[in-house]
């Protein structure tokens, strides 16, 4: 058999099985088949390559490792914590990995109902009632999330407010998402690491369709004030947004009983890991708003036998059918990592995430008592209760003090002249002492 | 009440499945059995009907003592910042395993057959691309400073460089994390790109036959959306062209082949037509399967363009994502890009490359730096198909594409099509025509789009199917095609779950099992 041997690896033809296809449709080269007008026709090389596999894998891997081999102390929106290996062998499977979108649920049920599981676990975790199968990332979530305040919000209002501390990548994210729709992205204070509710109060007016606020914080603090946050949006007939995720969901109070109408973040701390920030978007929501929600949503449906089944559902709401009266133009989502999180969450089951969440309260308090133990270091800087990470002062420039870490091997964020901050969870809990005795050195 | 016999059209063995329910096809079809998991009068129970675990949050748990702080009680937070309570499904990992596996049991993937879903490209993934994306060296914080991510940044400079070659594009940004999110993107550098030029343009035109994210993304972006007609031939109507553009056109949105496989003959004349009205050209990439190694957008005249590498360049498409949807423009476009950018730095201390704002950039649409494995697997499979790979790709594609054609009874009405083509149902509902499909192992066309085709079935085999493989699938459709109606309508009769009804899903939503009885 002769097999494409200069061609694509992935095609199956063989020379014999080329030639009759190209006999039985009528034309005696590939070349033939194509319409391409001779002006835009390309007849140069890309020079690229073509390599083996085994010597893909080698030049890649080769290249991957000129990545310095450093113990990560980082956070700020992108957390690892470890993910069992039945997560990689579950979500390995082809059923899963290589199959689309679930237009034909008769025969996606499985993908179907692992998503339709996730979504439950986000309800449960929210307490509110709609979870749609995924965004992009926190980022482009509340970049969603405003629009939604447009389409539900009575107000005429055209600001959305969020805190001063907001991290950049989502500020940046949200302002693109406000550019079409006109809107205006204001900030409010913050005290502490948390929101400061008067200086909110002072910033909302009647022209004001969302509130933004999260817990943690972007500085790791445990947000004091939901419930008053909650408040001044209702009462200001702005959508209340909170910026979470399923870990500290699994502990902090729940978002339907502080008043948010929309739940948006990060589900990527469960089943995904360090992707160099990849991201998995939440949005939950309320009932209300079920049929403004953005990105796909799976429902139950009985079949034809009159058994419970699922299905995408609400679909007139998407870009395919509602073109450009849809809530969003978002078509493919993050779905293989919504089963991840998902499979993470069900092996975890509610002990396990109640006691990850603690265990990730407890490690950055007493990384903070160590550290503030070491002369030059105080920490934390906001006297809060902190999820995985919090901020240290520096006597020494943060930049120095961060370029000598790195020189010991450990990676931290620099958020201020003489301000580190460091995120320590069960990940990288075990290289504490190796990272305390190096800033000790370095500090 | 006795449960449905799966095999309910027929025998569990014999004739039923060798086709002589059918026509006389030219070779026999296959029929599909799909794992069907029952029980209790449903299919796999959920997790929630197996297990519901409710454990107390903070102090009022069995730990304290009653109205303890939560702090004392244990926990390690006062009560006023704690849930009470969460429940959710507490399994064993045995029983996870097993509750996941026969969901995926109850899939279909593109290693189960063929797939041939239009516009979507589902072709087969390589593997070795996954075991790459997994490495630990891989696996980095986005926040780590640029000298230390140094492996990193050259795979995404690689690809941006790779990307750029083969769309004829200046530069490349891999920010953006779909395909959808490219065209938000490249629309959001158009807009920016006139307001610099202090041009307030506020309409882009996108033809009838487009894709849905075309005209979702327009009016995101904050444009008035122009609806181009075709001609009768299928492709752009060029006077209609030049009545639809004008001082506010912003850009033209092209699929080029476009959504019925046709390539835009004239796309030379809509280059000029669109750029002497001042806007500028925009490619939806999600066809570039059919040009690899022949054309390039750049060449024809667009100015920005998305690649979709979930499609093109074979990374999984994950049951809906993650993708990716980088973006190319021209030299003119590059200082919009988002921000940061992967640049060479040949001279810098400390590495090869660097993190760079361009000068005039957008800003970001992503909250770090996109979906960053899934740029090292598309990296890893151009280098592996390196020039001869790519031509023979498209070359085989649309070889699969128009034999496949070839062999089916339902009407083609349009071509020359390339790597996709849309058949004609003709009387028949094109939706049953997919249900039926299913009972004979084959993933259905994308079915009733474009609307420019009665009753339309979309297929793209890519180039991954063997000439055996694509009889197989064309006796699938022939069998349907032969069969009466009754038979279509009840169909799906092999699969995991029966005909489901989405409109009665619609009507009365359920999307969590806390909605169930």
């Amino acid at each position: 058999m002769t097999r494409n041997t200069d061609g694509t690896p992935y095609a199956p033809h063989t020379d014999a099985e080329t030639a009759a296809m190209l006999d039985a449709v009528g034309v005696d080269s590939e070349a033939a088949l194509f319409d391409i007008p001779e002006g835009v026709a390309f007849d140069d090389a890309f020079d690229i390559p073509a390599r083996s596999e085994q010597a893909v894998r080698r030049e890649v891997g080769r290249t991957l490792d000129r990545t310095d081999d450093l113990t990560e102390f980082l956070g700020r929106g992108h957390y690892a914590h470890y993910v069992p290996s039945l997560v990689d062998d579950i979500a390995r499977r082809q059923e899963f990995l290589t199959s689309y979108t679930q237009y034909q649920p008769e025969v996606a049920q499985g993908f179907l109902q692992a998503l339709f599981e996730y979504q439950s676990m986000l309800v449960e975790l929210t307490g509110l009632d709609v979870a749609n199968c995924s965004m992009y990332d926190a980022a482009s979530a509340i970049g969603e999330a405003a629009t939604l305040s447009q389409r539900v919000r009575s107000v005429s209002g055209d600001r959305v407010l969020v805190p001063e501390n907001l991290r950049e990548g989502k500020r940046a994210t949200l302002e693109q998402y406000a550019r079409g729709p006109d809107l205006t992205v204001d900030s409010y204070p913050t005290d502490g690491g948390i929101a400061d509710v008067d200086g909110l109060a002072e910033r909302l007016d009647g022209d004001v369709a969302m509130v933004y606020a999260e817990t943690p914080t972007v500085c790791g603090a445990i947000e004091e004030n939901l419930g008053a946050i909650g408040d001044l949006a209702t009462d200001h007939d702005a959508l209340s947004v909170l910026g979470s995720d399923p870990v500290a969901l699994a502990l902090l109070e729940r978002p339907a009983d502080v008043g948010a109408d929309v739940v948006v973040g990060e589900a990527d701390v469960l089943g995904v890991g360090t992707t160099y920030g990849m991201g998995l978007g939440l949005f939950v929501t309320r009932e209300e708003f079920i049929r403004q929600v953005p990105g796909r949503l799976v429902g139950a449906a009985e079949d034809a036998t009159d058994r419970r089944a699922y299905t995408l559902t609400l679909q007139t709401r998407e870009q395919h059918i509602r073109k450009e009266r849809a809530t969003s133009n978002i078509c493919t989502n993050q779905a293989w990592l919504a089963l991840r999180a998902a499979v993470h969450a069900a092996l975890l089951g509610p002990d396990g995430l109640a006691d990850l969440a603690e265990e990730c309260v407890r490690l950055p308090r007493d990384l903070a008592a160590r550290l503030t133990e070491v002369s030059g270091l105080q920490a934390p800087v906001h006297d809060r209760h902190h999820l995985r990470e919090f901020q240290v002062r520096t006597d020494q420039p943060a930049r120095a003090v961060a370029s000598d870490l790195e020189s010991e091997g450990y990676a931290v964020h620099v958020v201020g002249e003489h301000r580190l901050q460091v995120c320590v969870t069960d990940a990288n809990a075990d290289a504490v002492d190796g990272f305390v005795a190096a800033m000790a050195e370095v500090a | 009440m006795t449960e449905e016999p799966h095999d309910a059209d027929g025998g569990p063995t014999g004739d039923d499945r060798a086709g002589a329910d059918g026509a006389d096809p030219q070779r026999e079809h296959s029929t599909y059995d799909q794992a069907r998991w029952s029980q209790d009068g449903v299919y796999e129970p959920l997790l929630a009907e197996k297990d519901s675990t409710t454990v107390e949050i903070g102090g009022d748990g069995e730990q304290g003592e009653e109205g303890e702080e939560g702090e004392a009680a244990g926990g390690p937070l006062p009560d006023d910042l704690t849930r009470d309570s969460l429940e959710l499904p507490g399994l064993a990992e045995p029983s996870v395993a097993r509750h996941y596996v026969r969901l995926s049991e109850m899939n279909y993937g593109v290693e189960s057959g063929p797939f041939p879903l239009g516009s979507c490209t589902m072709k087969y993934n390589p593997k070795f691309t996954e075991d790459l994306a997994r490495r630990p060296a891989a696996a980095v914080h986005p926040d780590r400073s640029d000298r230390t991510v140094q492996g990193v940044l050259g795979v995404m400079h690689g690809l941006q460089d790779y990307l750029a070659r083969i769309g004829g594009m200046d530069a490349v940004t891999l920010q953006p994390p779909a395909g959808a999110a490219g065209e938000f993107t490249g629309i959001h550098i158009a807009r920016a790109y006139h307001e610099a030029n202090g041009e307030e343009r506020t309409e882009v035109v996108v033809p009838e036959s487009a894709h849905g994210t075309n005209f979702a993304t327009a009016a995101m972006v904050g444009f008035d959306v122009v609806e181009l007609p075709s001609d009768e031939d299928g492709r752009v109507d060029l006077d209609a062209l030049r009545a639809a553009v004008g001082d506010d056109t912003a850009a033209l949105m092209l699929t080029n082949p476009n959504t019925l496989g046709l390539f835009e003959r004239d796309i030379e004349a809509i280059a000029d037509i669109v750029h002497d009205a001042g806007g500028l050209l925009y490619y939806d990439g999600a066809n570039l399967n059919a040009l690899l190694g022949r054309a390039r957008p750049g060449d024809m005249g667009f100015d920005v363009m998305h690649y979709n590498v979930h499609k093109t360049f074979a990374t999984p498409h994950g049951g809906g994502g993650p993708g990716a949807g980088p973006v190319g423009v021209t030299d003119e476009l590059a200082p919009f890009l988002p921000t940061p950018h992967v640049t060479k730095a040949p001279d810098r201390e400390g590495g090869d490359y660097e993190l760079a704002e361009p000068e005039h950039s957008i800003g970001k649409v992503h909250g770090f730096h996109g979906n960053w494995p899934v740029c090292l697997k598309a990296y890893a499979y151009i280098a592996r198909l390196g020039d001869e790979g790519l031509r023979d790709t498209s070359a085989k594609a649309v070889l699969n594409a128009n034999y496949l054609a070839s062999r089916i009874d339902y009407e083609v009405p349009y071509g020359p099509f390339h790597h996709e083509f849309v058949a004609s149902a003709g009387d028949a509902d094109a939706a049953d025509v997919a249900k039926r499909m299913l009972d004979y192992g084959v993933h259905p066309p994308t079915t009733k789009w474009p609307e420019t085709v009665d009753e339309a079935l979309m297929t793209e085999p890519t180039e991954i199917e063997s000439k055996d493989s694509l009889d197989n699938l064309a006796a699938a459709f022939d069998a349907v095609a032969a069969e009466d109606e009754a038979t279509v309508a009840a169909a799906p009769k092999r699969t995991a779950a029966r005909r489901i009804d989405q409109v009665a899903a619609a009507r009365s939503p359920r999307l969590s099992w806390h909605d169930l009885d």
